[in-house]
């Protein structure tokens, strides 16, 4: 057994280079904190957060990889298992349903033959259900990564699927 | 003409630059306070101004200033809470994207009135957009000499730091945020200490709110008087409205406290009234943790008085007849929606959200969603209102953080005022649960 392995997920060296200048911004000791930051850095990199990528955040942080595990299974944002290529974040909460959320999540899940917390067999379109994005008088409401889609509709919905789709 | 204390300038084209923020009377506070002003004096015009805070709770925000413990040689930290998950509510969302050095000079006038020098902004890390937006702020902000080392030569350092979150709305609750911050779980804290004493790193700190942290420019260019001569009573000032639901306009409003909320809802210059054809059911006032209120509560006091949009007016009445302005998130139902229905979306809302630290909060979240959902689907037994109202009563209270109570009240003031609608789910569980069917009792629509 070799005691030094290289970790298979790595950031990249404009990744790497980001990571570092986040950890220098908290005080001496406190490089925790980073933690939440490099998660998302490591989410946007591989499309989600694999143990080998928690690992080598840990190694960064020079803390146990428990503590990784333990924060990003407790926020919802950070996806633990194997996603598609666009991960649909739909609003489920009372503001977007009464502007009609629920029909046209109904409608959503008929277009790409999925439930919530399951992906397209094209590995295109994962949906997860989220709770309210804080943009209730534009609902309903969902994001894909960075992007805020509103104000949607059923046709809405088939043309931003179709959009990404490309 | 109304006064706007934040978004005087939001419609100006290019706002969201430093360039044209700056033209608009920008940064001038950030000059007044750090060039003219002492620390204490920026505390006082704060005091003075009453402004209370934005997040929710409407503790006044000066008084919370001068709590903050100064011992020789300790860093303080002020926190700007951004994690805006409360439903119904977005205007902080709204402020950042739209005006965001607005933000930046509240936090650099407030950080040099605390003392300061690493501030952080900690925003929920679904809108990682707009901490882009935040942090070319500042870094404008930087580059033109009003962040960094020895700001416009006043000797003054600060760093401000924009902090994503992960999706938690625990994390809103002050301490759950700081050890968020820390990089851990987002478990609040037992008080004491408080974060005026011990807060982030164990330093004494200072949160809070977005909206609160941006009055402060105002207050510095314009003095902690005319801030209180806006507004009405112990309520001084304005506040943003997001306003949502099934009204003509939703959108986030700047209103002067006092407003009535019968002109707030039918005015043309705020919600423009419910959507056409349909009548006003009931509003949550405040963000889904304030009690519901039927429309004529809502719009008028027990002596028949209109209700004002205020901490006081909306509060009148206590839980029997009154809510709370909270967060400001101003959702309106109309005859359309169901009661039950929205009540268990809250508690699904509420369980999945908790921290699952203290269990009357992790078990009673849980249960009252699952019996909501049962009546709801047309399932639920004489027993199950009472049942509610039991097991919402015992969470109130009993939780470290007030996650719990605002888990309990929309379910206790659901049932308070719209009891006919759950027993019409248990007694009819065939007609409620036909596609559209909504409870037609002989409630007042408005
Ligand atoms: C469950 C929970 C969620 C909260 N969410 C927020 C929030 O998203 N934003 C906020 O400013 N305050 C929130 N608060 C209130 C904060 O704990 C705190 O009172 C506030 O940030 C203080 O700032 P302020 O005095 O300027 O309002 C929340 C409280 C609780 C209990």
């Amino acid at each position: 057994m070799t005691t030094e392995t290289k970790p298979t997920i790595q950031f990249t060296p404009d990744r790497l280079e980001k990571a570092k200048e986040i950890i220098a911004r908290y005080p001496e000791g406190r490089q925790k904190s980073a933690l939440l930051p490099l998660l998302h850095l490591l989410q946007e990199q591989e499309g989600w957060t694999p143990a080998e990528g928690m690992d080598y955040v840990a190694g960064l942080l020079q803390i146990e990889p428990i503590e990784v595990y333990e924060v990003a299974t407790f926020y919802t944002m950070f996806h633990i298992n194997p996603v598609g290529k666009h991960v649909i974040e739909y609003c489920r909460t009372g503001p977007c349903c009464l502007m009609g959320g629920e029909e046209v999540y109904a409608h959503l899940r008929q277009r790409l033959g999925i439930e919530a917390g399951q992906t397209t067999v094209d590995g295109q379109f994962t949906i997860k259900e989220v709770e309210c994005l804080a943009a209730c008088g534009m609902g309903p409401v969902f994001q894909v990564r960075e992007k805020y889609y509103t104000n949607l509709t059923n046709e809405r919905v088939d043309e931003i699927i179709d959009e990404l789709s490309k | 003409m109304a006064i706007k204390v934040l978004t005087e300038h939001i419609n100006v084209p290019g706002i969201e630059t430093f360039d044209v923020y700056r033209k608009q009377g920008g940064y001038t506070a950030v000059e007044k306070a750090l060039k003219t002003m002492t620390p204490d004096e920026v505390v006082e015009e704060v005091k003075k101004s009453g402004v209370r805070g934005r997040g929710g709770a409407g503790f006044p925000m000066g008084m919370k200033w001068s709590f903050l413990a100064k011992p020789e040689g300790v860093p303080r930290y002020l926190v700007c809470n951004a994690d805006e998950s409360e439903p119904g509510t977005f205007k902080d969302h709204y402020l950042m994207k739209t005006i965001p050095h607005l933000l930046i000079e509240g936090m650099i006038v407030s950080s040099f009135a605390l003392g300061a020098n690493k501030s952080f902004i900690y925003v929920r890390g679904e809108l990682m957009y707009v901490i882009h937006i935040l942090e070319k702020a500042i870094a404008e902000a930087k580059a033109a000499g009003f962040l960094g080392k020895n700001i416009l030569g006043s000797g003054y350092d600060l760093e401000l730091v924009v902090q994503p979150g992960g999706g938690a709305y625990i994390c809103g609750e002050e301490t759950a945020l700081l050890e968020s911050l820390e990089g851990k779980r987002g478990n609040p804290r037992n008080k004491p200490p408080f974060p005026a004493v011990k807060g982030l790193y164990q330093c004494p700190t200072v949160v809070n709110n977005v909206e609160s942290i941006a009055t402060t420019s105002w207050i510095v260019n314009h003095g902690g008087d005319a801030y209180a001569a806006i507004g009405i009573g112990r309520s001084t000032g304005t506040k943003l409205i997001s306003a949502s639901g099934h009204i003509n306009k939703p959108g986030v409003y700047e209103i002067e406290l006092g407003l009535p909320v019968e002109d707030f809802i039918y005015a043309d210059e705020w919600c423009g009234g419910i959507r056409p054809g349909h009548k006003l059911k009931a509003v949550v006032a405040g963000g889904s943790s304030v009690p519901i209120l039927p429309a004529n509560l809502i719009l008028k006091l027990g002596n028949g008085d209109k209700r004002l949009m205020s901490y006081e007016s909306l509060s009148e009445g206590g839980f029997q007849t009154g809510t709370m302005l909270g967060s400001g998130g101003f959702i309106v139902f109309d005859e359309t929606a169901c009661i039950v229905r929205n009540t268990w979306n809250f508690s699904r809302f509420y369980h999945h959200e908790s921290c699952g630290q203290c269990s009357p909060c992790r078990e009673g979240t849980g249960w009252m969603e699952k019996v909501l959902h049962r009546i709801e689907y047309g399932h639920g037994n004489q027993h199950d209102i009472d049942l509610l109202v039991d097991v919402a009563r015992r969470i109130e209270g009993n939780t470290i953080c007030p996650l719990g109570d605002a888990a309990a009240w929309p379910v206790a003031s659901a049932i308070r005022h719209f009891r006919d609608e759950f027993e019409w789910h248990i007694t009819n569980p065939h007609e409620a649960t036909q596609p559209g069917a909504v409870f037609k009792g002989d409630m007042a629509l408005v």
